[in-house]
C-alpha cells in the first residue's frame, strides 16, 4: 500500500518537475535575448553596466539613416543592415534556385561524374569557412586581373562578390535539405503522372514541386539566416562600401559595442516575430 | 562547343555589367577610407566633403591584422588606411604601400618631430602619424584607496583575483619586462624567462588575460586593476567616476596609428589632399577632442586648440620624464617564439 502511495507521490513530483525543466530550458534560451532587449534602453555607451533608461539608441538609428559614416557610434548601422538584407535576399534566391536544381539532378538522373558532384557538395559544409573565404578572395583577385588585362575594365570587390560568396556555401545547404525531401518522395507519383500523359515539365510543376515546396521553403529560410549572420566569407569578399551588420559590429569591438546594436537587434527580432506570426496566420486561413 | 562559347561570353558580359555598375556612383568623386569605427570626428568628414565636393566612404576594421588581411591580396579600392606602427613596417616591407608625395602634404610641418622618423618608417616615406596613446593600468580608486604609479601594483596580493592582463604575449611581457628593468623588446631568453617566472609566481593574483576588454571588466567591478589602452579607459571614465588611469613610472608601451595610402588606391591625389587636411591644426584638434587620444599635431597643441582638460591630463599627454621612458613595441623576429612559449607556460601555470 505504501509503495503505491510512494509511486503516486513520485509521479506527482515528476509531473511538476517536467514543467520546471521546460521552464528552465526556455529561460536558458530566452533570458539572454530578454537582457539584450532591456540593455537596448541602457543610458550607458558601453554594454556592461546599467546606467538608467533612455530611448536615444533607437532615435540615433533613425536620425543617422542617410549617413554612411561609422564614426559616431550608431551612424552606419542602417546602411549596414540594408546591405545585409540585400545580400541575404539575393543570395538566398539564387542559392535556392540552383540548389533545388542540383538536388533534382542528383536524385533523379544518373550522369557521369555524379559521385564526384555529390562529394563536392558536402565540401562547403565541412570546410572551414576561412578556407572558402580566402580561396574566393584569391579567385576574385585573379579573375579581375585577367578581365582587366583582356578588356581594360577594372573590377572591384563589392556587393556582387559577397553575394557570389554566400551563394557558394548556401547551395550545399539548400541541396542537402531538398534532397532529403526528394528521397522520401514516392517515385511512383511521378510515374503515374507520366502514365496519365503529363510531360516532364508538367509533372514537375504539378506533382514534384508542390510536394517538395515545404523543403525548399525551409532551405531558403536556412540560407537566409546563414547569409545574414555570416562573417568570415563576407569579410574576405567585401569591398569598399559594402559593410554588413556583422562586419560593423565586429569592427566596433576595438572601442565600444554600443547599445545601438541592441536596439537594431531588438527591431530585427520584432520583425522576424511578425513574420512568423503572419505566416502562421496565413497557413490557418 | 558553340553553345558553350556563347554561354561563356554571356557570363563574362553579365559579370562585367554587374561588377561595373557597382563601381559607378554618379559623377561625384568618392574617397574611400578604411579605419576603426568611432575613430574620427564626424565634423571633420563633413567638412572635407563640403570643401572638396566629394563623398567619403568610411568603412571599418577591427584591428590592424584584419586590415592587413584585406589589403594584402590586392587593394579592393581604399584610398586612405590607418595601420598601427608595427603594421606600417610589415606593409612597407610587403610593398603594398604607396610612397607619399610630401610636396602635396605641406601640413606635415605641423607634426611634432618626436612622432616622426620612428623605426617602423624611418623617413616617413609611407606614413604620417594620426593619433597616439599608451598602454597603462586602469584601476578603481575605491579598491586602491589612492593613486598607483607602478607595474608593481599588478602583483599586489591586496588585489588577489581582481587583476587582468592583456591576452597578448608581447604587451603583457613588455610591461613585466619594464617592471623588472629590462628592455620591452628584449630577445634575451633569460630576461624573458624572468618575466615569465614572476607572472607564474603571482598566478593566484591574476584573474584573467583578456582580449582588450579590460575596461569593461573594470567598469563592471569584475577586476580592480587592468592593463589597458589609455583611450579605452578614458572613454569608460566618463561614465564611471571611480575609474583612473596610470602610466607606471617604470615606463610603458606607446602606440601610434598612422595614415597611409595603399598601392592601387583609385584616388591617390585626393587621398594626399585628405591627409594634408587631417594635419591642419584645427582638424587634428577636432579629431583628438572627439577620440580623446593624443594628437601628434604640435601646431594644434601650441595654438591651444586641444581641449585643455585633455591637455592637462597626464594620462593622455604624460610629462616629459615619463615620455622619455615610453617605447614602441618592435618586431623581435625569431624571439617571438620565445615570447609565445613563455606566455603559454604562464597560462598553463596561471590557469585557474
Amino acid at each position: 500500500m505504501t509503495k503505491i502511495k510512494l509511486d503516486l507521490f513520485v509521479r506527482a513530483i515528476g509531473k511538476q518537475w517536467l514543467w520546471v525543466q521546460a521552464a528552465l530550458a526556455f529561460a536558458f534560451l530566452y533570458l539572454p535575448i530578454l537582457i539584450l532587449i532591456i540593455y537596448s534602453f541602457n543610458a550607458s555607451k558601453f554594454n556592461a553596466v546599467w546606467r538608467g533608461f533612455t530611448l536615444d539608441w533607437y532615435g540615433s538609428l533613425f536620425s543617422n539613416a542617410g549617413a554612411t559614416i561609422a564614426t559616431s557610434s550608431s551612424a552606419g548601422i542602417l546602411p549596414a543592415l540594408n546591405n545585409s538584407l540585400l545580400i541575404a535576399a539575393i543570395s538566398t534566391a539564387l542559392a535556392t534556385i540552383f540548389g533545388t536544381m542540383l538536388a533534382l539532378a542528383l536524385e533523379r538522373f544518373h550522369f557521369p561524374g555524379r559521385k564526384a558532384v555529390e562529394a563536392l557538395l558536402f565540401l562547403p559544409v565541412i570546410m572551414p569557412e576561412i578556407t572558402i573565404g580566402i580561396s574566393l578572395l584569391v579567385f576574385f583577385t585573379l579573375a579581375f586581373r585577367i578581365v582587366e588585362n583582356l578588356t581594360g575594365i577594372r573590377l572591384n570587390l563589392g556587393l556582387p562578390t559577397v553575394i557570389i560568396g554566400h551563394v557558394v556555401f548556401n547551395i550545399s545547404f539548400v541541396t542537402i535539405t531538398v534532397r532529403a525531401r526528394l528521397a522520401e518522395l514516392d517515385p511512383q507519383l511521378e510515374q503515374a503522372a507520366f502514365d496519365l500523359g503529363a510531360n516532364e515539365w508538367r509533372t514537375f510543376l504539378r506533382i514534384t514541386l508542390p510536394l517538395i515546396l515545404p523543403a525548399i521553403f525551409s532551405a531558403a529560410l536556412l540560407a537566409f539566416t546563414l547569409s545574414l549572420d555570416d562573417f568570415v566569407v563576407t569579410f574576405f569578399t567585401t569591398g569598399v562600401g559594402s559593410m554588413t551588420l556583422p562586419l560593423l559590429v565586429y569592427g566596433m569591438i576595438k572601442f565600444a559595442v554600443t547599445p545601438a546594436i541592441n536596439a537594431i537587434s531588438t527591431l530585427m527580432l520584432l520583425a522576424s516575430l511578425l513574420l512568423v506570426v503572419s505566416s502562421l496566420k496565413v497557413q490557418k486561413s | 562547343m558553340k553553345r558553350l562559347l556563347t554561354f561563356l561570353l554571356l557570363f563574362v558580359m553579365s559579370a562585367t555589367v554587374v561588377f561595373g555598375c557597382s563601381r559607378t556612383g554618379g559623377n561625384q568623386q568618392v574617397l574611400s577610407i578604411y579605419n576603426y569605427a568611432t575613430y574620427i570626428a564626424p565634423e571633420a568628414i563633413a567638412q572635407f566633403e563640403k570643401e572638396n565636393n566629394v563623398k567619403i566612404q568610411y568603412d571599418t576594421f577591427e584591428n590592424s591584422d584584419a586590415l592587413y588581411a584585406k589589403i594584402q591580396q590586392g587593394n579592393p579600392g581604399y584610398d586612405v588606411i590607418f595601420p598601427a606602427d608595427y603594421m606600417v613596417r610589415i606593409m612597407a616591407a610587403d610593398n603594398i604601400l604607396e610612397p607619399l608625395d610630401i610636396a602635396k602634404i605641406p601640413n606635415k610641418t605641423n607634426l611634432d618631430p618626436r612622432w616622426m622618423n620612428q623605426t617602423f618608417d624611418p623617413e616617413n616615406k609611407y606614413s604620417l602619424p594620426y593619433q597616439w596613446g599608451t598602454m597603462g593600468i586602469g584601476y578603481n580608486i575605491k579598491a586602491t584607496k589612492g593613486d598607483i604609479n607602478s607595474w608593481g601594483a599588478m602583483f599586489d596580493p591586496k588585489y588577489t583575483g581582481k587583476i587582468a592582463w592583456q591576452d597578448d604575449a608581447r604587451y603583457t611581457f613588455a610591461a613585466v619586462l619594464m617592471y623588472l628593468g629590462f628592455d620591452p623588446n628584449t630577445t634575451n631568453p633569460a630576461e624573458i624567462n624572468k618575466a615569465r617566472d614572476l607572472l607564474i609566481k603571482n598566478k593566484n593574483i591574476i584573474a584573467a588575460f583578456v582580449p582588450d576588454t579590460g575596461q569593461t571588466l573594470l567598469d563592471q567591478g569584475e577586476v580592480n586593476l587592468t592593463m589597458e589602452w589609455s583611450g579605452d579607459i578614458s572613454q569608460v571614465m566618463k561614465e564611471n567616476p571611480n575609474l583612473r588611469y596610470a602610466i607606471p613610472k617604470e615606463g610603458t608601451i606607446v602606440f601610434s596609428d598612422n595614415m597611409a595610402i595603399p598601392k592601387g588606391a583609385p584616388h591617390k591625389e585626393l587621398a594626399e589632399k585628405f591627409i594634408n587636411f587631417i594635419l591642419k591644426p584645427e582638424v587634428g584638434a577636432t579629431i583628438s577632442n572627439f577620440t580623446h587620444y593624443g594628437s601628434p599635431n604640435k601646431a594644434a597643441i601650441d595654438k591651444g586648440l586641444i581641449d585643455p582638460k585633455d591637455l592637462k591630463n597626464p594620462q593622455i599627454y604624460p610629462p616629459t620624464e615619463i615620455f622619455a621612458k615610453m617605447k614602441f613595441l618592435q618586431d623581435v623576429g625569431k624571439a617571438t617564439a620565445l615570447y609565445d612559449r613563455a606566455a603559454t607556460e604562464v597560462k598553463a601555470g596561471a590557469g585557474k
